[in-house]
């Protein structure tokens, strides 16, 4: 099913919850909504379910506008971050809860939920209350009570927020392999931008109430179109410098206090004689070698895989991923490297994007 | 093997029993008070005059047991009269029960108009002592009793217009106790529910009220503990025994003009408790659930 927002907006007094949001679905797609907490992605989810009423704008299924219709009649299925099972209900009770307010027959019922624990791999434990189940056993009750009405778009509000980290990365993959196998429709809202650059096509960035882009994951780790966005998707985060861009005999110079690298033509023409504006480099684009610029190694962080090291250049800390094998110590003078196709250049008043405007 | 030996001596022995016991001796004091009490009002009902704790008989001798004070029993208006408190208190459960645990779901769970106002004044009208508003409330079951159908079960001098009376006095309590029982199940359950394909109504039977089973029964227990021993509703708003329930036939028993039967009194007094004191022994867990707030954190 395609989902289309146009102008949804929900107010409270003077309080904003999402602000003239715009974007599409595509069928069979899965989207994340990504965001800090309450940058209104939960909000606009449950907009979408039916819970919320807009305030403004309107919500359409396939076409069909459906802000009148009440939650029960979208064909919608949801999972929550509590999971929210119903703690009086068996597991067999729970899944089939929805094919009880259908009036499906009970024998269907019965098999069907049966079906869908077995696919959910909770088939043995139907006759368990929720308090007697894992998180990770719940979290699948939760799923399973989601899909067995067989819903033409799944919600997901944070559903692994609450499990513990191997756990999360088991249902993340196990998420993503059920949506592409069922096919349906999805929004899966998170702060984690991990799980929203590895599960989703597109990803929908999300702060104040704004949307701030639409793209897919590569798209917005390469081209990210603003400062929050290049600051909030990646991990380690972009180092940000303020630096001058000046043509000098053909080249474009970044420059700053004990700072100079050149950049390509491409970009640095686009950077040129604005002033101070803001550099972005991600740490993986950086690296120690025997030129380039001097740093100081101010501290180590080992993160197992790589090092993380924080290098201070003049007044700048710069965050680079480092060997381990390199043993270095706090003090260690080195020198850095930049993946120059990689600098992204921001305007520091409207933090747009330099590089990538529509 | 050597073991290691402690000095245990006689007086070790002796403070660790004194320090084991104190407790017990001082429940033991604290609740005698009560369990003599209890004890005078069992044997009062079995004698002719009591003596202290003592039984005695016409000469001052200790004696004289009698079944005499239970005679009541055998009269058919007690059981009348106790179907009437039964009736009171079992209204209060029902009524209670079911209009706080609606009208609490909406305060908990919608937003309307005038909800913050609604609130604060339910609030101020259970700090009212029901004392005063004896007058008004006589008013109002006098204009209900003129009401065609409603008038000869609600208004005044009916059990039901002192079931009436007496449920209205206690919602304000009910529809709080049962505000702070809904205010702790989460909207996310609530929310499933309603994506699951249930309507609003069926939300809050099939979801949310088995959440707050605890507080129901709680609330419950303390109605019908209430509604059993209510006097003053009762007293002012019935006359002559038809209609009384067991505290007003109690009160029925003085008489200003003929000596009164204390010991009578007294085992009228005894048999309302009975059901009481049976009642409280298998509900005070639950009872207890009153002051926790409830519902078990569930999932």
């Amino acid at each position: 099913m395609r989902v289309k927002l146009e102008n949804l907006t929900k107010r409270w007094g003077n309080v904003v919850g999402a602000d003239h949001i715009n974007l599409e679905v595509g069928d069979g797609e899965f989207v994340a909504f990504l965001g800090p907490s309450g940058c209104g992605k939960t909000t606009t989810l449950l907009m979408i379910a039916g819970i919320y009423k807009p305030t403004e704008g309107i919500i359409k299924f396939d076409g069909q506008i459906v802000n009148h219709l009440a939650p029960k009649d979208r064909n919608i299925g949801m999972v929550f971050q509590s999971y929210a099972l119903y703690p009086h209900m068996t597991v067999f009770q729970n899944i089939s809860y929805p094919l009880k307010l259908k009036k499906v027959p009970k024998e269907e019922m019965q098999k069907h939920a049966q079906r869908v624990a077995d696919m959910m791999g909770i088939g043995h434990l139907m006759d368990r209350k929720p308090a007697q189940l894992s998180g990770g056993q719940q979290q699948r009750v939760a799923l399973g009570r989601a899909l067995v009405k067989e819903p033409d778009l799944l919600l997901f509000d944070e559903p692994l927020s609450n499990l513990d980290a191997r756990l999360r990365l088991t249902m993340r993959s196990e998420i993503k392999r059920l949506q592409m196998e069922l096919g349906i429709t999805s929004i899966y809202v998170t702060h984690d931008q991990v799980e929203a650059m590895t599960m989703a096509n597109r990803i929908a960035v999300m702060k104040d109430g704004r949307l701030q882009a639409y793209a897919t994951p590569d798209e917005l780790y390469d081209r990210p179109r603003t400062l929050f966005i290049a600051g909030f998707v990646g991990n380690p985060p972009m180092n940000f410098l303020e630096v001058e861009v000046v043509r000098e005999n053909g080249d474009y110079h970044a420059r700053r206090e004990g700072f100079d690298v050149v950049v390509p033509a491409d970009r640095g023409v686009k950077a040129a004689g604005q002033g101070t504006i803001i550099m972005g480099i991600r740490p993986e684009d950086i690296t120690l070698g025997d030129e380039g610029i001097v740093g100081e190694v101010y501290v180590v962080e080992p993160l197992g895989r790589d090092d993380l090291v924080d290098v201070r250049i003049g007044k700048a800390d710069i965050h680079v991923l480092a060997d381990p094998e390199k043993g270095l110590k706090v003090g260690d003078m080195v020198r850095l490297n930049f993946d120059t196709h990689k600098i992204q250049f921001f305007d520091p008043q409207t933090e747009q994007s330099l590089l990538w405007t529509d | 093997m050597a073991t290691t030996t402690r000095d245990i001596g006689p007086l070790y022995n002796l403070r660790r029993f004194l320090g084991r016991s104190l407790p017990y001796v001082l429940l033991i004091i604290s609740i005698l008070p009560i369990v003599i009490g209890y004890a005078w009002l069992i044997i009062a009902t079995f004698s002719y005059r009591t003596e202290g704790l003592f039984p005695i008989d016409a000469n001052g001798n200790i004696g004289g047991w009698t079944l005499r004070n239970w005679a009541f029993l055998r009269d058919p208006k007690i059981w009348h009269v106790t179907l009437n408190s039964l009736g009171i208190a079992l209204g209060m459960v029902v009524g209670v029960g079911f209009v706080s645990s609606l009208a609490a779901y909406a305060l908990s769970r919608m937003n309307f108009a005038g909800r913050k106002a609604f609130l604060s004044l339910t609030l101020i009208l259970h700090a009212f002592p029901s004392v005063t508003l004896l007058i008004a409330i006589f008013f109002v079951l006098n204009f209900i009793s003129g009401i065609p159908v409603l008038g000869p079960r609600f208004g005044y001098n009916t059990v039901g217009g002192v079931a009436l009376v007496m449920v209205s006095l206690e919602l304000p309590l009910g529809v709080w106790l049962m505000k702070g029982f809904f205010d702790n199940i989460s909207w996310d359950m609530e929310r499933a529910a309603l994506i699951d394909g249930a309507s609003r109504f069926r939300v809050w039977w099939e979801i949310i009220l088995p959440q707050i089973k605890p507080g129901l029964a709680a609330l419950a227990i303390f109605n019908f503990l209430s509604g059993w021993s209510a006097f003053l509703i009762p007293f002012t708003f019935t006359v002559g025994t038809k209609v009384a329930n067991l505290p007003v036939y109690l009160r029925q028993l003085i008489s200003d003009t003929a000596p009164t039967n204390w010991n009578q009194i007294a085992a009228v007094g005894l048999f309302q408790l009975i059901p009481v004191m049976i009642f409280f022994i298998f509900t005070q867990e639950m009872l207890l659930n009153i002051y926790s707030g409830g519902a078990k954190g569930g999932v």
